[in-house]
């Protein structure tokens, strides 16, 4: 028999409430909303006159190649973020599961980049790879690499990658070593007894048993390598050159805070507001259910 | 008791006459570093001529994070008194005529001398609108210059002492340079300012029609004319052969030529300040090049930089206290400072005649290079400046498709084909939003 504690108060349960959604009104519904009105609009700067224009601005985002464009590059940013950063973590993870002596100050390290700030990974790789005075840079020419990020597009976005794959590392090995940590130690060494080498046990046991960690991953980075990416690109390559590391967060950027054209800014932030929403139905039907942490 | 009580009544006398006293104008300018020191010395030393007004100048980041933060003060009713915007932002600021008050207008009302005649015609062009009503305050302003590194020249067995006029004798030192393994021979900053904007005004050809903009909001895009291909279609053949090597869209060439890594550049002649100081080369700063094969070449260069706008909805004596700050800024002496100390043009015949005459520019050759090269004809329609809605984002779309031949994607003539096709439907967007 379940034990409840049942509040007969008609208002109790809205008062205690009200403050979270007083939060979730204010700073979530009341700004969407206002995204949602400002991309029917065109204002000029300084919100002098306002005209409605129903879904110009959308047909106009529509009709430019470089917003489409925009997709693309989002969509490669995405998965080499999520990639990269996935795989890269879990092969510390496993490492690090498997050390024995040390573990914590091995675990402790990993974890510390997630505690610097986006715009500072950023400057930090910016620095090391910059294409007159960077270490790295350095060294590259040295191999006979022509390092020049300022213009080659490619190699701008392997820096964005790299200092975003960098900075997330951390967040995604903590999820791995509580997942590895929760397999079962029999399941494993059943295997082992059986015959079964490490690569055999990594692939048949525990990676299967890692899927809803690694799916649940795949969510997050993908939103993380959407959205919080934004300091990262701003503090290296500002989208550039030629657009080839402008993702989809920082054209909205640029149009509505640098270029104050609000209209074309709010009607993309619509899109993404999309976007997120598809994302999160994503996760809720797949995920959710499956995660186990 | 009656002394105590004559001592309050002073006191409070006094107080309110300190209250009356300091009327505060709010200053917000981009002016970091060294060039903010020299701000704030102004400010000092304007605070020191008067009582009545307090100028308080406040640093509000980069060029377009000023004019943001100021757009959203302005939306929400508490905008400053003055404000620094660059060349770029002056179409956005001349439209908003709500928000901004026309600097002539604020002088007479305030009855200051004001004579728009008395600055340079390039630099008052650029922020007078048609019925020659001057709208902003220059107040600092460069323009773009072709440095040469003579060492380097001299070491690729060049004429050090010879610096290249044209783009012919640029390339050819440019090959020379690389043959004797130069790694760098050519770089340059402002990419759309260096080689669309004054490109056009010194082959005297438009950047758009209705006299670049200065003529209506409905000005369309014309720098993709067999000129400006010919010239993007140099850059990018240049940058194929590692002859020119693309460094940024702002400023970060200067750095490159200042560290002797590149041995030609052109970029802002504010980089002179830079390159005076950390520079252990000899080295030379010299017109801008030009095809000698156009006609009406070379005509002037255009401005950069930036000038001070007045916001409205301000009390009158606060519109009296920026007069009166604007008044002091046109002084010979007080502009004769600020060009000999930052490297800015001087914005008024009367400074630059002092400065003539104080004998700076023996001391320091070659810093009125582009003060003559500003005025090296009189202006025309393609070279008095331009105008043109968003152009913050105008100057994106150029610089995109420039950096996609320098990157070897595209050819010149599509590149610039797609800047145009994209550059009118940003004047179009602002046409329409400022239609009234």
């Amino acid at each position: 028999m379940e034990k409840r504690v049942v509040f007969r108060s008609a208002w109790l349960p809205y008062a205690l409430l009200a403050p979270q959604i007083a939060v979730t009104v204010v700073f979530f519904f009341w700004p969407a909303a206002q995204a949602v009105w400002y991309s029917f609009l065109l204002q000029d700067a300084f919100g002098l006159s306002t005209q409605f224009v129903w879904f110009q601005n959308f047909q106009a985002l529509f009709g430019d190649s470089h917003y489409l464009d925009s997709f693309r590059v989002t969509a490669i940013f995405s998965a080499l973020v999520a990639v990269f950063g996935i795989g890269a973590s879990l092969l510390l993870a496993v490492m690090a599961d498997g050390v024995v002596r040390g573990a914590l100050v091995y675990k402790t390290l990993l974890i510390w980049p997630y505690a610097v700030a986006s715009a500072v990974a950023g400057a930090l790789w910016a620095f090391l790879f910059a294409p007159s005075i960077g270490i790295v840079t350095y060294f590259l020419r040295k191999l006979g690499i022509d390092w020049n990020w300022i213009i080659q597009g490619d190699q701008a976005m392997l820096l964005v990658v790299l200092a975003s794959v960098w900075k997330q590392i951390s967040y995604n090995f903590l999820f791995f070593l509580a997942g590895l940590q929760s397999i079962p130690k029999s399941l494993i060494e059943a295997a082992a007894i059986d015959g079964a080498g490490p690569f055999r046990r990594f692939w048949t046991i525990v990676f299967p048993l890692l899927s809803p960690t690694t799916f649940f991953l795949l969510v997050v980075n993908i939103v993380y390598a959407f959205f919080d990416t934004f300091g990262v690109i701003d503090a290296t390559t500002q989208g550039g050159p030629a657009g080839a590391t402008q993702i989809l967060v920082y054209k909205v950027y640029y149009d509505g805070v640098k270029a104050a054209d609000l209209g074309g800014s709010s009607a993309q932030s619509v899109i993404l507001m999309f976007i997120v929403i598809a994302l999160t139905v994503v996760q809720f039907r797949f995920v959710e259910r499956r995660v186990q942490y | 008791m009656s002394i105590r009580k004559f001592a309050v009544a002073a006191g409070a006398a006094l107080l309110c006459a300190n209250v009356h006293a300091q009327t505060e104008i709010q200053w917000w300018h981009s002016m970091g570093g060294a060039l903010g020191e020299k701000v704030n010395e102004l400010a000092t030393k304007f605070n020191g001529t008067q009582k009545e007004y307090k100028l308080v100048p406040v640093y509000k980041g980069s060029y377009p994070e000023s004019m943001t933060a100021a757009i959203a003060s302005f939306r929400a009713g508490n905008a400053p008194h003055i404000l620094q915007v660059f060349e770029v932002g002056t179409a956005t600021m001349m439209a908003a005529k709500g928000a901004i008050v026309p600097v002539a207008k604020v002088m007479s009302d305030a009855k200051e001398p004001f004579d728009p005649h008395a600055y340079l015609p390039t630099v008052a062009g650029y922020y007078t609108d048609l019925k020659g009503n001057m709208l902003s305050f220059p107040f600092n302003s460069s323009t773009v210059m072709f440095y040469v590194n003579k060492e380097a020249f001299k070491k690729a067995g060049l004429d050090g002492e010879q610096a290249p006029k044209t783009w012919k004798e640029l390339i050819a030192a440019a090959d020379k340079l690389k043959a004797s393994g130069h790694s760098c021979p050519y770089t340059s900053g402002w990419p759309s300012w260096m080689h669309i904007e004054n490109f056009s005004a010194w082959h005297n050809v438009p950047i758009g029609t209705k006299e670049n903009g200065m003529g209506g909001t409905d000005t369309v895009f014309t720098f993709n004319s067999p000129l400006h291909v010919r010239h993007l279609t140099t850059l990018g053949d240049l940058a194929k052969k590692g002859e020119f090597i693309y460094a940024g869209r702002t400023n970060q060439a200067e750095a490159k030529f200042a560290s002797g890594e590149c041995a030609m550049l052109t970029s802002s002649a504010g980089a002179q300040a830079t390159i005076r100081k950390t520079a252990k080369f000899d080295w030379s700063m010299n017109f801008i090049p030009y095809y000698d094969d156009v006609k009406g070449a070379p005509q002037n260069s255009i401005i950069g930089g930036a000038s001070l706008w007045v916001m409205g909805g301000k009390k009158p004596e606060e519109y009296r206290g920026v007069a009166k700050f604007f008044a002091f800024l046109s002084q010979p002496e007080v502009q004769m400072d600020w060009h000999t100390s930052t490297g800015y043009v001087p914005i008024t015949l009367a400074a630059y005649e002092l400065t003539r005459k104080s004998g700076f520019y023996e001391k320091t050759p070659g810093a009125d290079m582009p003060v003559k090269q500003l005025t090296l004809h009189t202006p025309t329609a393609n070279s008095k400046g331009l105008r043109f809605g968003n152009f913050v984002q105008g100057r994106e779309v150029i610089e995109e498709e420039m950096e996609a031949v320098f990157a070897g994607k595209k050819d010149a003539k599509t590149a610039l084909d797609d800047a145009v096709r994209r550059g009118n439907d940003v004047l179009r967007k602002f046409e329409a939003a400022n239609k009234q």
